[in-house]
């Protein structure tokens, strides 16, 4: 009796423990992601080397040359991961690609905010940003650029001017001592992208997109001095959900 | 028998060699003093693997800095153009050389070299690291002019060089790279963050009116727009060390950066000095064309040059510039002069 008792203890731990074991260790595979920031004219490709020539032509029929141009793109998730923030310097070829390890494979949600959302914008709060004088003026609110997008264009009398498209956090100063504010920082969701091993997402970033849609954009009337301009910012908030897109997924 | 002991005798000499040269090469680490507002608001500073920081390198990059030997008459010393009282910078618009010839360029001020994160350096970037940098003035023609192997000579010869060389790298076999090294240390140790706006940024000290005035005119995009170039309350250097034109000339006799890069399109591009301590640092600009900080300001105000590579960040170049009224112009100088540090130009460790 003594021996069945036994046997049948033993059976029951056996079964019971190799049932816990299938419920608690499912083997999730992850994966390493590699994000890619390329970027292009109207798909012409554009890189440090295309600066300071003018060889692009806005929607408005200006001819462009591209000085400077540094973007911030935050809170960057992919499925359950996510990246606090990156600066992206075109000139200087630095913050092009975002690495993720230990991504779960398969269908994962890409997306990330243009700049910062108020939450993430606190001024001063940032070493590497403040390092690279990165800051929005105190009496503009604080916390950071979004983009500094410096260039050159072709007036009305074909003379060189000069463009800051700096986009930050949308400011209505009618009252210097009531400060009003509109967030324009805006999410870009990329869908769902199937991950294998070693996939890198190249994120298409279209910038004449800033120019063109919905609002054509005219840079003989708005140039310089438009961080204090409540309503190019929201212009340029609007331009710019059209300026990234997926690109090319491979592994 | 006789080989046996010469052998015996040999190891041991070699043994206690070794063990002097090691009691000798101790070096202690040497702790910056990064000021409050630096460590708050900035990455840190970049310390070469190669060359980390020692209270002997730094003492001894402070003697080579200081000594006269490493010019080709013994007359002329790092500290000759870079003297303590102007901020490491001197008072003329160009500086003379042993031979009493002329630079081209105005000295550059030495302070907070260490965060200077591209690490490229003198007005133009041709130099990559400090250590890189100390090596042209030596052999120079028209500076200190002269060269490194009569310099090692004059080291190697010298009754107090060989043993602090020794302390400070563990060799007692001085070159050139161990001087620069030396140097280098020396001048990250040169650290400016005690003016009286890094105090009222700390809450320790006021701004007149006509001082926060002139910072809201510096900050404003609209008026002096210096901060994107000149660093903010939240960038503590001043500079985004970066290069730019800022429209001094139509046609450029010196072209700076595009000297160096080769690319006419960096022609007329110079490194944007930090404005601390601008009371100590005239005459201003890569080549000391501007006396007065009044000349300076009146030409972002109104003495703008158009050329093919000025900066986009230069506004209003139609009308000369941002166009600020006398008042402006006067506040801003007020504000630009609460970020002088007397402190730094007094500061024991920095003088000879």
């Amino acid at each position: 009796m003594k021996k069945i008792i036994g046997f049948i203890f033993i059976i029951v731990i056996t079964f019971s423990g190799c049932k816990a074991e299938l419920n608690c260790c499912e083997n999730i595979k992850t994966v390493n992601v590699t994000l890619n920031f390329t970027h292009n004219w109207d798909g012409v490709p554009v890189t440090s080397s295309d600066f300071k020539i003018f060889k692009f032509i806005n929607k408005n029929g200006e001819s462009i040359s591209i000085e400077r141009l540094r973007y911030v793109v935050s809170n960057i998730n992919i499925g359950d991961l996510n990246n606090n923030y990156q600066l992206i310097n075109v000139g200087d070829n630095t913050g092009l690609e975002i690495e993720f390890n230990q991504v779960p494979s398969g269908n994962q949600q890409l997306k990330f905010t243009f700049g910062f959302s108020d939450t993430d914008n606190t001024d001063g709060i940032y070493q590497d940003l403040n390092s690279v004088n990165f800051n929005v003026p105190e009496m503009l609110g604080g916390g950071y650029h979004y983009m500094q997008f410096d260039g050159k264009y072709l007036d009305t009398n074909n003379q060189e001017s000069g463009f800051n498209y700096h986009a930050i956090r949308a400011v209505d100063r009618t009252d210097p001592n009531n400060l009003k504010f509109e967030d324009t920082s805006f999410e870009v969701d990329l869908g769902a992208i199937d991950l294998k091993e070693n996939t890198t997402i190249e994120i298409n970033v279209n910038l004449a997109e800033w120019f063109k849609n919905p609002n054509t954009w005219n840079l003989n009337q708005l140039n310089t001095v438009l961080m204090p301009n409540f309503e190019a910012q929201k212009l340029m908030s609007a331009n710019g959900k059209s300026v990234f897109s997926l690109g090319k997924v491979g592994s | 028998m006789r080989k046996k002991y010469l052998f015996l005798c040999t190891l041991l000499l070699l043994m206690n060699c070794a063990s002097k040269e090691d009691e000798m090469y101790s070096p202690v680490p040497y702790k910056l003093e990064i000021p409050t507002l630096f460590a708050n608001k900035l990455i840190a500073p970049i310390i070469p693997v190669d060359n980390p920081l020692t209270k002997e390198g730094v003492a001894l990059g402070k003697k080579l800095f200081f000594d006269k030997i490493l010019s080709g008459n013994d007359a002329q010393s790092c500290a000759s153009c870079h003297q303590p009282q102007n901020a490491f910078s001197d008072n003329q618009q160009f500086s003379l050389g042993i031979d009493k010839k002329l630079g081209t360029r105005n000295a550059m001020p030495l302070f907070n070299l260490a965060w200077n994160f591209d690490e490229l350096f003198n007005w133009d970037g041709k130099e990559f690291s400090l250590e890189n940098q100390a090596f042209e003035p030596v052999t120079n023609p028209i500076e200190m002019h002269e060269n490194w192997i009569n310099v090692v000579q004059k080291l190697e010869n010298h009754p107090e060089y060989p043993a602090l060389f020794l302390q400070a790298f563990g060799s007692s076999n001085i070159d050139s790279t161990l001087v620069t090294k030396a140097i280098a240390q020396f001048e990250r140790t040169l650290i400016s963050g005690n003016s009286k706006f890094d105090k009222y940024l700390l809450g320790e000290a006021t701004l007149t009116t006509e001082e926060e005035n002139g910072f809201n005119i510096f900050m404003d995009e609209a008026k002096g727009d210096c901060f994107h170039c000149h660093g903010s309350n939240n960038n503590p250097l001043w500079t985004d060390n970066k290069f730019h034109n800022n429209g001094l000339d139509t046609n450029f006799t010196d072209l700076g950066l595009g000297a160096v890069t080769g690319d006419p399109n960096d022609n007329g591009k110079f490194k944007s000095p930090s404005i601390r301590n601008l009371a100590y640092t005239a005459p201003y600009m890569h080549d000391g064309r501007f006396a007065t900080l009044e000349e300076v300001i009146n030409h972002y105000s109104e003495g703008l040059q158009r050329s093919s590579t000025i900066d986009p960040l230069m506004k209003k170049v139609n009308q000369g510039g941002v166009g600020l009224s006398p008042k402006e112009k006067a506040d801003l100088k007020a504000f630009l002069l609460t970020l002088s540090d007397p402190s730094f130009l007094n500061n024991p460790s920095f003088k000879e």
